[in-house]
């Protein structure tokens, strides 16, 4: 009686192992397509950006092993220098700004108002336009000659500028455009986290005698955290990376070198320079920056963020 | 009352104005892609151009294969979201309803690789395809974006929205996984699919990086990278009214999809957070 029982048992198990195993074949067969991309395409090259930081190469001669030279050769680059120096100064600036200006406007477009999706027609369309296009109407707008921007400043008396040409006021230049562009994206964002406030909050809060002011500060503010961790995350993580409208806007750097940022420094160094190894190195350097940053926030603002 | 008219009235000056700056690029790229080339200089800049030169676009076309931009930007961004979708799907179905030892391991897996910025994977991943000669070919601008955490993490938050019972209901009937993804979770599954393929569509139509790295002959360029190279070739000099004409045949395409389609791009956005 107990034999057969545990054998019956022992059967239900194989069959039930048999079953799992059948599960897991299917399950890892529907995986294979994005994981074949994931590991060809991002951990294999992550892999050997570390390792290509350890060579000197130019693709044509043999690679040879330079240890952490590349790296130390980096460090005493003036170049780099700037490039940290002039991507800092665009993150600092961009960043506040858009995250202001964006904010401004969803809190003015959640008072009610007629003519909502028209508004957010409007500060999204340039959200979803190639940044090449409209960084070419905006070199059209800053041309120190010919350019809008100075005619209708000349209005208030101020001008004319050489925005792209002058090395002072390049990367403001590139500024002012990228948070055009990138404005709209933050306004659907807060929006939206605005949109999801529980009213009864407000009605709440309204009953008790609270005043707009300190409904603002007590329940918009931290209902809307998480929303705000979330753009500045991504804001953050988004404007270390700016490339294109520097590389169309100021070819080359930019005057004196006044736009070079780091993608820019990476770009050069591999493809016009043909130092992939030091290249890979910037990058890993970018990266782990990066990674660092994203770490950092979670760790001190995410304590902050207030979630339902 | 009328403390409140006033203040609508004053939000929508506000909103107006700001407005207004986002406007006005686009309607001076406008204006200025009808001008002829002395007019473009005229001082004071007007608005409207004495009679529009239409012409400007053919003459565009003719300085640079625009049409040929178009046909490669094309085949890139269909293909790519296709795939996108596709493994997405599949993916996305196993992570949100099959069992499976490591699963929840491989999705942590999948979803480091949102942290990964694309900086760090370009120089291997261009060296990768030097080596195999795909260099200046359709495989370099498609393989690499043939999936992506992105979508597999939308499609399956939504997936998981999808009750069970249909499933144990289609199963009985004797319906393979595959098909059922195929005839019952993707015509379900319409809005997070559509999400996707318009984040996919307009990443792969807008990408620039990637494309300026892996392609060097004319003929191969994409949409972006050919505007570039137009824009340089004009050497920020004079042509400003090919150049705004050139603009805005690059942009026109996503201008139209995304005014027939904004609420899946707002609310997608607003949804998931995802950066077009």
């Amino acid at each position: 009686m107990q034999d057969a029982y545990t054998l019956e048992a022992k059967a239900k198990r194989r069959r039930a192992r048999k079953k799992a195993v059948q599960r897991a074949l299917v399950g890892y067969t529907f995986l294979t397509p994005a994981s074949a991309i994931m590991i060809f395409f991002i951990f294999i090259p992550v892999a050997m950006a570390f390792y290509l930081s350890l060579f000197e190469w130019d693709l044509i001669n043999p690679m040879r092993f330079v240890g952490l030279k590349n790296y130390a050769r980096i460090f005493k680059s003036q170049d780099f220098f700037i490039a940290v120096r002039n991507t800092f100064y665009f993150v600092g600036v961009q960043l506040p700004l858009d995250f202001c200006i964006s904010l401004g406007v969803a809190l003015l477009l959640n008072q009610k108002i007629r003519g909502l999706s028209f508004y957010r027609t409007v500060f999204f369309t340039p959200v979803v336009t190639a940044t090449v296009a409209v960084s070419a109407v905006w070199m059209w707008l800053y041309d120190p000659f010919d350019g809008l921007l100075n005619y209708l400043l000349s209005f208030v008396g101020l001008g004319p500028y050489r925005w792209l040409n002058d090395p002072k006021m390049a990367m403001l230049s590139v500024i002012i455009m990228s948070v055009w562009k990138g404005l709209g994206y933050n306004v659907v964002l807060f929006l939206a986290g605005l949109q999801n406030i529980d009213p009864s909050l407000y009605e709440a809060a309204a009953i008790d005698g609270a005043t707009p002011r300190q409904q603002f500060w007590y329940i918009t503010l931290p209902q809307l955290s998480p929303t705000m961790y979330f753009v500045l995350i991504m804001g953050v993580i988004n404007s270390f990376k700016v490339f294109t409208q520097i590389d169309v806007m100021t070819p080359g750097g930019g005057p004196l070198k006044s736009t070079l940022v780091i993608v820019y420094l990476i770009y050069q160094q591999a493809f016009n320079s043909f130092r992939f190894g030091e290249a890979s190195a910037l990058s890993v350097l970018l990266s782990l920056f990066i990674l660092l940053l994203t770490l950092l926030q979670r760790l001190f603002l995410e304590k902050r963020v207030h979630y339902n | 009352m009328r403390r409140t008219l006033v203040k609508k009235l004053i939000i929508h000056l506000v909103l107006l104005t700001l407005g207004a700056a986002m406007v006005l690029p686009f309607l001076w790229m406008v204006s200025t892609s009808l001008k002829g080339y002395h007019e473009v200089f005229r001082y004071p800049p007007r608005w409207i151009p004495d009679e529009p030169q239409w012409r400007n676009y053919l003459e565009v076309w003719k300085l640079a294969p625009f049409g040929r931009f178009y046909v490669n930007s094309t085949i890139v961004a269909v293909i790519t979201t296709a795939g996108q979708v596709l493994t997405g799907v599949l993916a996305a179905y196993a992570f949100a309803r099959m069992e499976f030892a490591g699963r929840d391991q491989i999705f942590m897996l999948f979803l480091a690789t949102l942290m990964v910025p694309t900086q760090v994977t370009l120089i291997p991943t261009y060296i990768v395809m030097s080596r195999m000669g795909w260099i200046d070919s359709y495989k370099s601008l498609i393989v690499p974006f043939l999936a992506t955490a992105f979508s597999v993490f939308l499609l399956r938050q939504f997936f998981l929205t999808i009750p069970k019972e249909l499933e144990e209901a289609s199963i009985m009937d004797g319906c393979s996984k595959l098909r059922f993804i195929f005839a019952v979770i993707m015509p379900l599954s319409k809005p997070a699919i559509s999400s996707v393929a318009l984040f996919g569509f307009l990443g792969s139509w807008n990408s620039y990086l990637w494309p300026l790295i892996v392609i060097n002959s004319n003929q191969m360029r994409t949409l972006p990278i050919g505007l570039r190279y137009f824009v340089s070739q004009q050497g920020g000099g004079s042509e400003w009214h090919y150049l705004m004409a050139a603009s805005l045949i690059v942009m026109l395409p996503v201008l139209i999809v995304f005014f027939l389609a904004q609420k899946q791009f707002i609310e997608g956005i607003a949804k998931s957070g995802i950066k077009g």
